[in-house]
């Protein structure tokens, strides 16, 4: 009886903080098809003028065209990395290898901000300006973490016999590594890598230390038109950010479930 | 006899680990000991620098009480973000944990999709809730309560209310590990020997939790303290955080040598809050929410 009505609240309590988590984004996708020209309330009526008036915002499309190019690159450098440092901690004893691992996920146990001023205070002593290449070895290093923790964790689960076993009929190291221990971790560096891109994608902290004049990353140039006034041009691509990093996603995971389920019969 | 060699020191290890060291090494161990040492340099007038050891950036920075003053802010503004994510996340983890297998999946799916939306959208959107013709505002207005638009915005509840927004996923779900990995027949022993249902979540549940709980608490405490855009959209001048402290002096007054010794003074504070965490409980408990 009691247990039941707790149970009840409890329920009540989780729906409303799921609630109170969503709708202040649920908000952003609903007053971007908003065709008041303040991009607030009140509604009067469906529009897609805003995401009209966002495709022919060429500022917007650069950032999406730099945030794109640096995310792809930081997720390929930073899994790369990550996979060999990940083997070299999983698969064999050395010394110093508790501060080896420490010193890797050393980046996010610093502040961020901390990261920036050191990355950008050093580069420039050393007569490297605020660049692209700045830009992305701030997001390798700050990502690394993450891929090197992802990929780590499945690599403990796959078993050294297989690998032993191609060694034993005669495949070097490389081929025992991309033809066994790869394909075994596939998912994890798939998901390092998803990982990568998507923190590098998000970045605004250390970007706004290390972007170079002119430069601007999606978050950055967001952040750049909230400093003028909260548009509507936002809201849309508050609402084209959702769909591309959320929605696309869940669809395609839905797509690939189904195509799975079908194999299977 | 390479055999024997190779037991002595086995150089493939540090083959691999060569790429990603090095990038640890040149990208973060030697910069921040590089601001360690520019801390001490100075800025002069005409906007040089001049090498040394000058002890004038640090004793402006632990003297001057206006430094104080907005580290304080920023301890308190980071508590409270951290103790409203404890008492809002909980409950929701909890749930998480016990909901039968099919709830269970939606809810931490749902729970992981505040992670992929972006943190800059995230944090604008409760301008749309509490601006001045925000959803708050239009409601109370339409339906008759207040006739003018309250002012909420840009002030430190509102900050924290962005903070807590932004953290509270990593607290649910920080709970939610440490709770799921509680047995379950201890609570049912707990009930066979007397206790009633919240007895036995006092005495046993949430004991057991409390390692994620800490986790959470620290990751959240990390998080806040360490932000500035936050602050930057949502809170007025008043409210600056110590991170916007090293934003203006870096980049706006571009006094490096300054701005080192403060990104210091924060590193030093966030990194005794770790070190004490990691020495009491060590770090495993973090590296299960990547499991």
């Amino acid at each position: 009886m009691t247990r039941n009505a707790s149970w009840i609240a409890i329920t009540g309590v989780t729906i409303l903080v799921y609630l109170l988590m969503f709708a202040p984004v649920a908000v952003v996708m609903l007053l971007s098809f908003n065709d008041s020209q303040f991009g607030a309330f009140p509604i009067e009526g469906f529009s897609l003028r805003w995401f009209v008036a966002l495709w022919e915002n060429e500022a917007v499309l650069r950032a999406f065209r730099v945030s794109l190019l640096l995310g792809a690159l930081t997720a390929v450098i930073s899994t790369t990395l990550g996979v060999l440092a990940a083997l070299a901690i999983v698969r064999y004893d050395f010394p110093g290898k508790r501060l080896v691992s420490t010193a890797l996920i050393a980046p996010i146990l610093i502040p961020e901000v901390v990261l920036a001023v050191a990355l950008l205070l050093f580069l420039r002593w050393l007569g490297i300006p605020r660049s692209f290449v700045l830009l992305l070895a701030g997001h390798v290093i700050f990502t690394l973490p993450f891929v090197i923790l992802v990929v780590q964790a499945r690599l403990v689960g796959v078993r050294r016999e297989f690998e032993e076993a191609a060694l034993s009929l005669g495949a070097n190291p490389i081929q025992t590594f991309f033809s066994v221990t790869l394909p075994l971790i596939m998912p994890a560096v798939l998901a390092g890598m998803l990982f990568a891109f998507t923190i590098s994608f998000d970045d605004i902290t250390g970007t706004l230390f290390w972007k170079p004049g002119g430069v601007e990353t999606v978050p950055t140039q967001i952040f750049a038109m909230l400093r003028h006034s909260i548009s509507p041009e936002i809201n849309a691509l508050g609402t084209v950010m959702v769909v591309i990093t959320v929605v696309l996603p869940l669809l395609g995971l839905a797509l690939a479930r189904r195509l799975a389920a079908r194999t299977r019969m | 006899m390479s055999a024997t060699a190779d037991r002595l020191f086995d150089r493939r290890p540090w083959i691999l680990l060569g790429p990603a060291l090095s990038a640890v090494t040149f990208l973060l161990v030697i910069p921040v000991c590089f601001i360690v040492v520019y801390s001490f340099w100075l800025r002069t007038a005409i906007g040089t620098e001049e090498v040394g050891f000058h002890l004038d950036n640090w004793q402006l920075v632990l003297t001057d009480p206006f430094y104080r003053d907005i580290l304080v802010q920023t301890i308190r503004i980071a508590v409270v973000s951290t103790l409203l994510c404890i008492a809002l996340g909980y409950v929701p983890a909890y749930f998480i944990a016990y909901a039968g297998a099919r709830h269970k999946l939606l809810l931490i799916l749902l729970l992981m999709l505040p992670f992929w939306i972006s943190y800059i959208i995230r944090t604008m959107s409760w301008i749309n809730i509490l601006g001045v013709s925000g959803a708050v505002n239009s409601a109370l207005m339409a339906v008759g309560v207040i006739d003018e638009p309250m002012r909420m915005l840009y002030n430190e509840a509102t900050v924290v209310a962005g903070l807590v927004h932004f953290l509270l996923p990593f607290m649910v779900l920080n709970i939610y590990v440490s709770l799921d990995g509680i047995d379950r027949n201890l609570t049912a022993a707990a009930q066979s020997l007397g206790c009633n249902g919240w007895q036995a979540f006092r005495e046993v549940t949430l004991p057991l939790s409390l390692p994620g709980l800490a986790a959470g608490s620290l990751l959240c405490f990390v998080l806040a303290a360490g932000t500035y855009i936050t602050p930057m959209i949502l809170g007025g001048p008043q409210n600056a955080m110590f991170a916007n402290l090293v934003f203006e002096t870096i980049i706006t007054q571009l006094n490096w040598p300054l701005g080192s010794a403060l990104s210091l003074v924060l590193l030093v504070l966030l990194g005794a809050v770790v070190m004490a965490y990691t020495h009491f409980l060590g770090l495993d408990q973090i590296a299960k929410s990547f499991r």
